[in-house]
Formats: structure tokens, sequence, C-alpha cells
């Protein structure tokens, strides 16, 4: 089995959220880069897990800049066995997804393995451009998937209860909440990954297709109205004629 | 402008098509709906009321399958002439909307909450609903997938034709192998209302309360991460970052401390009320209202109001 996992970068998720340039900039001022949570928690742990019961190798790569090289090294840390970086700024999700699915192509992978969407963006769109490009189905926003002989099967959450499908290999994935648990790398990890492979990739030309003209953050709550304890029925009074929600 | 809105309609059709044909009725043009699922003509018709010309529908693709109805789209977009594919962002869009920008080299706009500026820029929400960003989509074809329960839906006109289109769409690679609806639920991502609760309810043994309310209002429940993780709930109640999200009219949270990531799968949604023993929960400065009090006395207090309230005519 060759497994790729596409990791990315995010804002910890405590990270105060602030914008420069008039307001078209990202304020990067004392924020903390992590591996986004779906990529790391979901995708790499389950990659990892599949390569460790079926054999085989797990590479990892992100389209980023010689900083993103620390997230890099949590990933090998955690277990991947060698990286790729393709050195651009990811720009937009379709420059980010060809830069990807140029590589994937010319080192025949059976499984590409991404995080359900990052949670700066939140734009889901990575992984099915990736496939798209490649030809290969897709599942998106699996739960749980399992790898037998070539087959693949998945879980994927509906609307009102849960979905199980089956795809062959070569195969894309979006990984969400149940496929794995996170892992906490250990010193052995942490040493091991100084000395991994980590192969820089120049990016191919390729337009992209949207951007962000500007930010905003959303007016400030109003003050919360507090109700007292034993007088439920002026809570649901407001909630009726106030709120109107009920 | 020739617009090309892309509905699934297995077994109903669900409010967020009404609010995608909405959308694109808002911002004008020639409407065409492209369907799939086995919803009757008669029922895919009704979309003309909300804005629709026209719908075409193949029955034949699975909606499983993002390759099978990303060349129906692709189809459909070409013989409508269109210029803007519209989605609502679910599941079978967020497969199908991406592959579809890279056949198609249009730029694609996820979780959109308003209809295009007058730059033609797409405000979405960004850092999990912690800010909010326009985007600008560069090519001269667009697609932009909706976010549910961002419009109401609005009925402008009368039914419209329902043509069947064969999507050439090729044969489906992926397969469902099963399908589990547990039954009597009410599904999260579309309830109007929801009841959550926290580690605040000390053990799965205490949910009836938080259940009798959810019965009470016909609202759906939630919990915060800790407690699915923990398994006194089930994984698919955990809303959050790392969770859903969710945009109800009403969500009530019990026993929950308020952390940033549990809000951002929330903070949507638009009244909250929170009960907490704690008034310095953090939970309480994003609340609409607040009760300051012991959940296992709160819960059935306000359950009994709504029952009271329920059993009155209004
Ligand atoms: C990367 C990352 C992602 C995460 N994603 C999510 C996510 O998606 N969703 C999520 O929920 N969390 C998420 N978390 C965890 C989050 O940080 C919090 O730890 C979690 O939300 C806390 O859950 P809680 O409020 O139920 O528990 P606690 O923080 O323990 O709070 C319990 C609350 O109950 C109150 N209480 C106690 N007894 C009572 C009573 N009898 N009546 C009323 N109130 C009572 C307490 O005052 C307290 O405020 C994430 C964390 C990280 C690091
Ligand atoms: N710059 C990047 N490098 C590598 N993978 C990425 C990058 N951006 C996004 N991805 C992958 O695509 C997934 C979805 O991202 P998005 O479409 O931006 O929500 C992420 O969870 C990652 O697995």
């Amino acid at each position: 089995m060759k497994i790729l996992v596409c990791i990315s970068k995010s804002p910890d998720t405590t990270s105060k959220i602030a914008f420069t340039d008039g307001n078209k900039q990202f304020d990067e001022n004392g924020v903390q880069y992590i591996v986004n949570p779906y990529d790391e928690w979901y995708a790499l742990v389950r990659g990892l897990e599949l390569k460790e019961t079926l054999g085989g190798n797990l590479t990892i790569i992100t389209v980023g800049n010689a900083a993103d090289e620390a997230i890099i090294r949590k990933a090998l840390a955690i277990g991947a066995d060698d990286a790729v970086r393709i050195d651009a700024d990811p720009k937009d999700a379709y420059f980010t997804a060809i830069q990807i699915a140029e590589y994937a192509k010319s080192n025949g992978f059976d499984l590409i393995l991404t995080g359900k969407e990052t949670i700066n963006y939140n734009g889901s769109q990575v992984a099915g451009m990736i496939a798209e490009a490649m030809d290969l189905p897709f599942v998106s926003l699996a739960t749980k998937l399992d790898i037998n002989g070539t087959t693949a099967r998945m879980e994927q959450e509906i609307v009102g209860g849960v979905q199980v499908v089956e795809a062959n290999l070569p195969l894309v994935v979006s990984c969400a909440k149940g496929m794995a648990e996170q892992r906490i790398p250990n010193m052995r990890g942490i040493m091991a990954a100084r000395t991994k492979p980590l192969t820089v990739v120049a990016p191919s030309a390729t337009e992209e297709l949207t951007a962000y003209a500007e930010y905003g953050l959303p007016a400030p709550k109003s003050a919360v109205k507090m109700i007292d304890p034993n007088n439920m029925d002026e809570l649901v009074a407001l909630l009726h004629n106030e709120a109107k929600v009920i | 402008m020739n617009i090309l809105v892309y509905i699934n309609s297995s077994n109903h059709l669900a409010k967020s098509a009404l609010e995608a044909v909405t959308y694109a009725k808002k911002i004008g043009g020639t409407i065409t709906v492209v369907a799939t699922g086995s919803v009757d003509d008669a029922t895919l018709g009704t979309l003309g009321e909300y804005g629709a010309q026209k719908v075409l529908v193949d029955r034949s693709v699975a909606t499983e399958d993002s390759q099978q109805v990303t060349r129906l789209i692709a189809k459909a977009a070409e013989s409508t002439g269109a210029e803007l594919i519209v989605f609502s962002h679910d599941l079978v869009a967020k497969a199908v909307a991406p592959r579809l920008s890279v056949r198609l080299k249009a730029g694609l706009v996820s979780g959109a909450v308003d209809v295009p500026n007058a730059s033609g820029q797409v405000k979405v929400n960004v850092f999990s609903g912690k800010a909010f960003g326009f985007v600008e989509v560069k090519s001269a074809k667009k697609i932009i997938s909706l976010l549910p329960n961002s419009f109401q839906p609005e009925k402008t006109g009368s039914a419209c034709p329902v043509e069947a289109f064969d999507g050439a769409a090729g044969t489906a690679v992926i397969k469902v192998v099963e399908t589990k609806m547990p039954e009597g639920e009410i599904p999260l991502p579309e309830a109007e209302l929801v009841v959550s609760a926290g580690r605040g309810l000390k053990g799965p043994e205490n949910w009836g309360i938080v259940e009798d309310l959810a019965k009470a209002l016909g609202a759906a429940t939630a919990c915060s991460r800790p407690v699915a993780d923990i398994g006194w709930r089930p994984h698919h109640e955990h809303v959050g970052q790392t969770g859903v999200a969710i945009r109800p009219n009403l969500y009530i949270a019990a026993g929950i401390s308020g952390a940033i990531q549990h809000l951002a799968g929330v903070n949507g949604s638009k009244v909250i009320v929170v009960i907490n023993t704690d008034p310095e929960a953090p939970f309480f400065k994003a609340a609409d209202y607040g009760v300051v009090g012991d959940a296992f006395d709160v819960l059935p207090k306000l359950t009994e109001a709504v029952k009271k309230f329920r059993s009155t005519p209004h």
C-alpha cells in the first residue's frame, strides 16, 4: 500500500482572529500554527493504522513555504515515513489541489487521504479537486475506512443516519471524526522525524480561480439577558414573543 | 444570466433545495434545475414556485458517486449555457462541487451566506464562524455552494415543466452497500431547535432530563466533544470545531462551559440559551439568554414551562 496524506497548517484553535492591511490579510501576529486537526487526528492516524496492518509506505504532502516545515516534522514524528513539500504559497484550493495532483500522478499512490476541511477556510474543496484532476473516485467526509484487498469500505454520515459505501483503489477519501483517535508523538518519534526524508518540489505553473478580497469580524453580541432559574415561564415567553424561535 | 441549480432529491425535497432555488432567483436570471433522486415529477415541478423555469432530471445517476453526478451537471451546464452553478452545501455538494470546479475551470465559493455583492464577491464564514470573508471568483464560470439555513425559501411563481435528461453519466464505481437509519430521531444538521448538554450533566444516566426537554420542544439533541469522546453520547451528536457545525434557530446549552472550539460549531445559531452553575462560564458571553443554575433543577422546570406553553393556544 502506498498512501499519500495531505496535510495543511491551521492556526491553533484558540488563536485570536484579527486582520491587517485594511482587512485584506489575516493577522499572523502571535498566531501559533498547528497541523489542521482533521488532517492530523483522522487522515494521518488512520493512514498509519492501515500501513501498520497492511504494510507499505505513508508519505505526507503539503503545499507551503519553508516555515511550514514545523508541521511537517510533527506529522513525521507521529509516524509518516517521508514528506514532500511543494514550495509555494497555497493561494486557493484549485492551485493547491493541482499541485498535489501533479505530484501524485507521477508517483502511483493507492490511497490519497485528506482532512474533511481546513479549520481556517472551511472550504472542503481540495480533496474533490485532486480526485477530478486525477480522474479518481472520491468519497467525502468518511467516518470509517477499511481496506480489503483492492476494495475500500467506508461509512459516511448522511442526514438522519449512516451510509456504507464501497469503491476500488486507487481512491481519494476525505476524513472526518470517527476515523481514528489522536496520537501523541513520543520522544523516539520526535528524534526519528529529524532524519526522515523531506523532498522539496518546485510548483508547476497553475492559476488561481478564487481569492479573498476582504475579511471582517461579526458584530459583537448584545449583552446576555439573565433569567431567574425559578422563572422558566418568563424564558419561554421571551423565546416566543421576543426571540420568536418557538 | 443562465443559472443551473443542482438538487439531490432522494426521498423528499429538502428545505435546503428550496433555499438554493430561492437563492438563484435572488441573483436573477434564467434558472434551470438539474436533479437526481427518486422524487416524482409533480413534486419536482413545484420548484417552479421558487423560481425555476425548468427541471431536468436523471434518476439513473447514483448520488454517492461524485464522478457520475459531476458528468451529469457538466452536461446540463453545457446544454443550458450556464455561467453560474448553485449547490446547497451538503454531503453530495462537498464531493461534487470541487470536482465540477476542476472540470469546468470554474472558481468555487463554498458555504456562501449571501448573494454576491455589487462587485460580485460572495460572503462566506471563515475561521469556523469566528470571522467572515468576501471571495472574488476570477474565472468566467462560477460555482456557489450555499450554506443551509442562510436563506428562507420564498414562493414567487407557479409550477414549471419537468423533463427527463440523459446525463451520459457513465457507470457508478462507488456503491452503497448498506444504509443505517436510527428511527425517530430528528437529524441534527436539519433541526431548527437543538438541546445540548456537556460534562456538567455528570453521566450518561442523567440524559433523561435533556431528552425530555428536547421532546417537549420537538428538538434534536447534541453534546460537547468530551461527552462524545467518553462515550456518554453517540459521536454524531458532537458539535463544534471538530464535530458537526449547526445553525439552528434555537440552541439550548446546559452544563457546557463554552470553550472556543465548542462555540465554533454553534455560533451560527440565531438564539442561544445557556444554563450553567458558574456565572463566570465563558458561554454566557455568547448567549442571548442566560440562566445561572443547576441543570438538574432548571431543565425539568424549563420542560414543564414548555409543556404548559405548548398546551395553550397562541
Ligand atoms: C483542537 C481542539 C478541538 C476541539 N473541538 C471541540 C469541539 O468540536 N466541540 C467541543 O465541544 N469541544 C471541543 N474541544 C474541547 C473544548 O476545548 C472543551 O474542552 C470542551 O468543549 C468542554 O466540554 P464541556 O463544556 O462539556 O465540559 P467542561 O469544560 O468540563 O464544562 C462543564 C461545564 O458545566 C458546568 N456545570 C457543572 N455542573 C453543572 C450543573 N449541575 N448544572 C449546570 N452546569 C454545570 C460547569 O460550570 C462548566 O462550565 C476541542 C479542543 C481542542 C484542543
Ligand atoms: N496547503 C495544503 N497542502 C496540503 N494539503 C492541503 C492544503 N490545503 C488543504 N489541504 C488538504 O485538503 C483538505 C481540505 O482542505 P480545504 O479544501 O481547504 O477545506 C485539508 O484537510 C488537507 O488535508
